[in-house]
C-alpha cells in the first residue's frame, strides 16, 4: 500500500556516489597530486556488492537514460521524496573508499564524500539528512572523522557496512561507538561487504543472488556480536540501526540467544538481562526489504507479533533499490498504530538529531557555527 | 529410586527415534585396528592437520566441561559418549529409544587437510562404528563418514556401504572447503542419490578454512554457536542456487543441530531475491522455497523456546509437522529431553510425527 500519512521519516536513500574527480575540490594538495599521479582520479570506486546495472541495484523505472541511479537530484525529489510525503529522508552513500586497504587514502576520501554530500546534498534539499561515511578499517580514523563531521547536526548517523574487517561488535571498533554516543549519533549498519574473507561460512558462492541472501545471515551475527561483546552495556543510549538487512528472521535471533544465555551467561557476565529485551531496547530495522510471502500476508503479520514489539522498524524506500513497484512501499495489512510508528515515531525515538528538529516543526537545516 | 519409575514410563511412552546421538573413543588408539600401518605411524607422529591454530581442541571452549553432560561422563574416565552400556542406561532405555542416529563427528577425516590421510580416516571411523556400536547395539544407526573434499573417494566409499542397511545416511561437514553445492562436490550427491540414502549436515565446531560467519570471527562461545545456524543457511542457499536439486532430483537433506526456526524467513527472502534476480540462475525451475519443501529435513535439537511458546506453532506450521526429526544430542550439555523439549503440546499425530514416523519414513527404518 501506499504512505497515507504526510511527514514520512525515510531512513535509506542512496544518492549516487560521486565521482571521484568530482571529489577532488574536497582532497587536499597531497591527495589531489595523488590522484592525478596515479590516475586514481578515473576509478570508478564503485562497491562491488552494488553494481549499477544489476536489477537489485535500481529499479527499471528508476533508472536515468544516461549516469548513475540516484545521480540527480531533481529526478531523486520527484522519484524518491514527493511521492511518499517523506519529511526528512537519510541519505546513505555507498562510496568504495570504505572498501580500500590504504586506511589513509580510505580517510581522506571519506571525508571528501562527506563534505560533498553536505555541500551538495544536504545544502541544496532540506529534506536531505545523512550518515558520515567512516573509513572503519581504522576505528581511529573513524572516530577522528565523526567528531569532525559531528558539528554539523544535518548528520544523524555513522555508516558502516555489513561486512568488513572483522564483527563490528568487537572492541577495536569502540572508539567509533563512543564517539557516536556522544555526538547522539545512531550507528547504521547497511547491507554489504568489503569481501575481506567469504561472504558465507563455507566459502564464496558463484552467484550475486546467493551473496545478497547471505547479507541477511551476517547481520544476524553481528546482532549477536554487538550483545555478546557488551557494547550496549557499555554505550547504554547506542542504537543500532540495521539498514537493507530484511527484519523476518529476527525472531530466531530474540529466541535463540535468549534460550543460549541461560547456559552460556558465564562467558559474558555483563549481560545481567534477557538478551531479547537488550536488542529490542537497541536495534533498529528499515523496511526494505521485506522477506516475506507477498501471498501470505498473515505470514508478515504474525512475524511482527513474533518479533514482540511496534517501535522495531524505520520506514524506508532503498531507493533506488528495486524491492517494490510502484508507490505501494508499505506491505499490506499492517496494523494503523504500527503504520503511524514505522513512518515517523520509530526514527524520531531512534535519531536525537532529528527529534530536536521535529520539535520546531521545520526542514531548516541547522548548522552549528564553526569557528 | 528414579530410574526404575522412569524405565515402568518409558514402555508406555511412544517409542522413539533419536536423530543425532554422538559416540566418542575410549582412547585414541580405539581407532588402530582400522588403519592400515603406514596411517597410523602417520596419526601417531604428525596427527591431524586441520584449519585452525590449535591443535587437539576446539577453538571456542565450551560451557561445561568441554561440552558434556557432566553425568555422562563415564566414572572411569574415559569420555562421554564413549561408554555403551551408560548410553543404554542414561539414554537409549529410559527415553525409550528405538533407534538411534550415530553422527561420528571426530576423527572421520571432514576437517583433514591431508586427503589421503581423510580417506583412510573415514574408512576407519567407518569401520569403528559397526564394530564398537552396532553390531552390539542393534537400536544404533551409522551414518557413512565422508571426506567431502575427495569426492571420488567420498562416492566409492558410499558405494561400497550402500548394501549395508545399518548405515542409513552420509555425513560430511556443512563447512567445507568451497561452499558444498559446487559442482566439486556433485559425485558426493550422485553416490547418495544411486544409494538413496540422505546427506547428514552437522554443524560443528570446526571449519573449512573459512570465518564462522561472512563478517569474521566471533569472539565468543555464544556467538559461534548462533554461526551453526548461520552456517547451514548459506548451505540451504548453495544447494538450492547452486542447482544440486534440479540435478539430483531425488537427494534428501537432513540438516543436524543447527535449529529450524529461520527456515520461513530464509525461504522467503531466497524467493522474494531470487524473483529480482532470477535472470543470473536460469538453472532453477522454480522458487527456492519448493526445492526446500520437497528436500530438506531438520533434526529437532536445540528446539527454540519463543517468549510466547506458542509461536513456535506458527514457525512449525509454515515448514511442515513432516520435516521435523526428534533428536538429543546425546551426551552434549544441551542435550533435550524427550519429555520437555517442546514448550507447547503436540496432540498425538504430531507427536507421532516429529519424535518417530518423520525419521521412520525418511531413513527408511522398519
Amino acid at each position: 500500500m501506499r504512505v497515507p500519512i504526510q511527514g514520512a521519516i525515510d531512513c535509506d536513500l542512496h544518492p549516487a556516489p560521486p565521482s571521484v574527480e568530482a571529489l577532488l575540490p574536497y582532497l587536499d594538495d597531497y591527495w589531489r597530486e595523488q590522484f592525478a599521479q596515479r590516475h586514481i582520479d578515473r576509478l570508478p570506486f564503485v562497491l562491488t556488492s552494488y553494481p549499477p546495472s544489476s536489477p537489485l541495484s535500481a529499479r527499471p523505472d528508476w533508472r536515468p537514460a544516461s549516469g548513475l541511479p540516484g545521480g540527480d537530484l531533481a529526478t531523486l525529489r520527484r522519484q524518491a521524496l514527493d511521492p511518499f510525503g517523506t519529511r526528512f529522508a537519510i541519505c546513505n552513500v555507498l562510496h568504495g573508499a570504505i572498501a580500500l586497504f590504504n586506511e589513509d587514502m580510505a580517510a581522506a576520501l571519506c571525508s571528501a564524500v562527506n563534505d560533498w554530500v553536505a555541500k551538495e546534498l544536504l545544502d541544496r534539499e532540506p529534506r536531505l539528512r545523512a550518515s558520515i561515511l567512516v573509513p572503519a578499517q581504522n576505528p581511529e580514523l573513524a572516530a577522528r572523522e565523526i567528531e569532525r563531521v559531528a558539528k554539523d547536526r544535518r548528520f544523524v548517523q555513522v555508516l558502516l557496512l555489513s561486512m568488513g574487517d572483522m564483527l563490528l561488535g568487537r572492541r577495536p571498533m569502540w572508539p567509533i561507538y563512543a564517539a557516536a554516543e556522544k555526538h547522539e549519533l545512531a550507528i547504521g549498519i547497511h547491507a554489504g561487504s568489503t569481501y575481506r574473507t567469504a561472504p558465507t561460512a563455507s566459502g564464496w558462492p558463484s552467484y550475486r543472488v546467493e551473496d545478497y541472501i547471505a547479507y541477511a545471515s551476517a547481520f544476524e551475527n553481528q546482532v549477536v556480536s554487538f550483545l555478546a561483546e557488551g557494547v550496549f552495556a557499555k554505550f547504554p543510549k547506542l542504537k543500532l540501526v540495521l539498514i537493507e538487512s530484511g527484519f523476518t528472521w529476527l525472531p530466531t535471533v530474540l529466541w535463540h540467544v535468549s534460550r543460549d544465555w541461560r547456559g552460556a551467561r558465564p562467558e559474558i557476565p555483563w549481560i545481567d538481562r534477557l538478551p531479547a529485551d537488550i536488542l529490542r531496547e537497541h536495534v533498529r530495522f528499515t523496511l526494505q526489504p521485506v522477506d516475506a510471502p507477498a501471498a501470505d500476508q498473515k505470514a508478515l503479520l504474525r512475524t511482527l507479533e513474533h518479533m514482540g514489539s511496534d517501535r522495531l522498524l524505520l520506514f524506508s524506500t532503498d531507493y533506488p533499490h528495486w524491492h517494490f513497484d510502484g508507490e505501494d512501499v508499505l506491505p499490506e495489512g499492517l496494523p494503523e498504530g504500527l503504520i503511524r510508528r514505522l513512518l515517523v515515531d520509530n526514527a524520531l525515538e531512534t535519531y536525537p538529531r532529528l527529534r530536536g528538529e521535529a520539535a520546531l516543526g521545520d526542514n531548516a537545516p541547522r548548522k552549528e557555527a564553526v569557528p | 529410586m528414579n530410574v526404575p519409575v522412569r524405565e515402568a514410563k518409558a514402555a508406555k511412552r511412544l517409542a522413539i527415534v533419536d536423530c543425532d546421538i554422538h559416540p566418542a573413543f575410549r582412547k585414541p588408539a580405539d581407532l588402530y585396528p582400522f588403519l592400515s600401518e603406514r596411517w597410523r605411524e602417520h596419526l601417531t607422529t604428525f596427527g591431524e592437520h586441520w584449519r585452525q591454530g590449535l591443535s587437539g581442541q576446539l577453538a571456542y571452549p565450551r560451557m561445561q566441561a568441554s561440552g558434556m553432560r557432566i553425568d555422562a561422563l563415564p566414572e572411569d574416565g574415559t569420555p562421554a559418549g564413549s561408554d555403551l552400556e551408560l548410553m543404554r542406561r542414561q539414554h537409549l532405555d529410559p527415553n525409550g529409544v528405538e533407534c538411534g542416529m550415530l553422527v561420528s563427528l571426530s576423527r572421520g577425516g571432514m576437517e583433514e587437510r591431508n586427503l589421503d590421510f581423510a580417506c583412510a580416516l573415514s574408512r576407519a571411523v567407518n569401520d569403528w562404528q559397526l564394530e564398537a556400536w552396532i553390531m552390539k547395539e542393534p537400536r544404533l544407526r551409522a551414518g557413512i563418514v565422508v571426506p567431502q573434499e575427495e569426492a571420488a573417494f567420498a562416492a566409492s566409499e558410499i558405494e561400497r556401504r550402500a548394501g549395508d542397511p545399518r548405515f542409513v545416511q552420509v555425513i560430511m561437514s556443512p563447512r567445507a572447503s568451497d561452499p558444498i553445492g559446487h559442482r566439486r562436490y556433485w559425485p558426493i550427491y550422485q553416490a547418495a542419490e544411486r544409494a538413496n540414502r540422505p546427506i547428514g549436515l552437522h554443524s560443528a565446531g570446526y571449519s573449512g578454512g573459512h570465518p564462522s560467519t561472512g563478517a569474521g570471527w566471533p569472539t565468543y562461545y555464544i556467538e559461534e554457536h548462533y554461526s551453526f545456524m548461520t552456517s547451514l543457511q548459506d548451505v540451504m542457499t548453495t544447494l538450492v542456487f547452486e542447482g544440486v536439486f534440479e540435478r539430483f532430483p531425488k537427494l534428501k537433506v537432513v540438516l543436524i543441530e543447527g535449529g529450524f526456526t529461520w527456515v520461513p524467513s530464509h525461504c522467503w527472502r531466497m524467493d522474494k531475491h531470487w524473483e529480482r534476480m532470477r535472470k543470473e540462475v536460469p538453472h532453477l525451475k522454480r522458487p527456492p522455497s519448493e526445492y526446500v519443501r520437497e528436500h530438506f529435513w531438520y533434526t529437532t535439537q536445540p528446539v527454540e523456546e519463543p517468549e510466547k511458546p506458542e509461536h513456535l506453532a506458527d514457525l512449525i506450521g509454515w515448514i511442515g509437522w513432516d520435516r521435523l526429526l526428534f533428536s538429543t544430542d546425546y551426551p552434549h550439555w544441551d542435550f533435550d529431553d524427550p519429555r520437555f523439549a517442546f514448550k507447547i503440546a503436540l496432540d498425538e499425530q504430531q507427536k507421532a510425527k516429529v519424535f518417530r514416523d518423520n525419521a521412520k519414513s525418511l531413513y527408511g527404518l522398519k
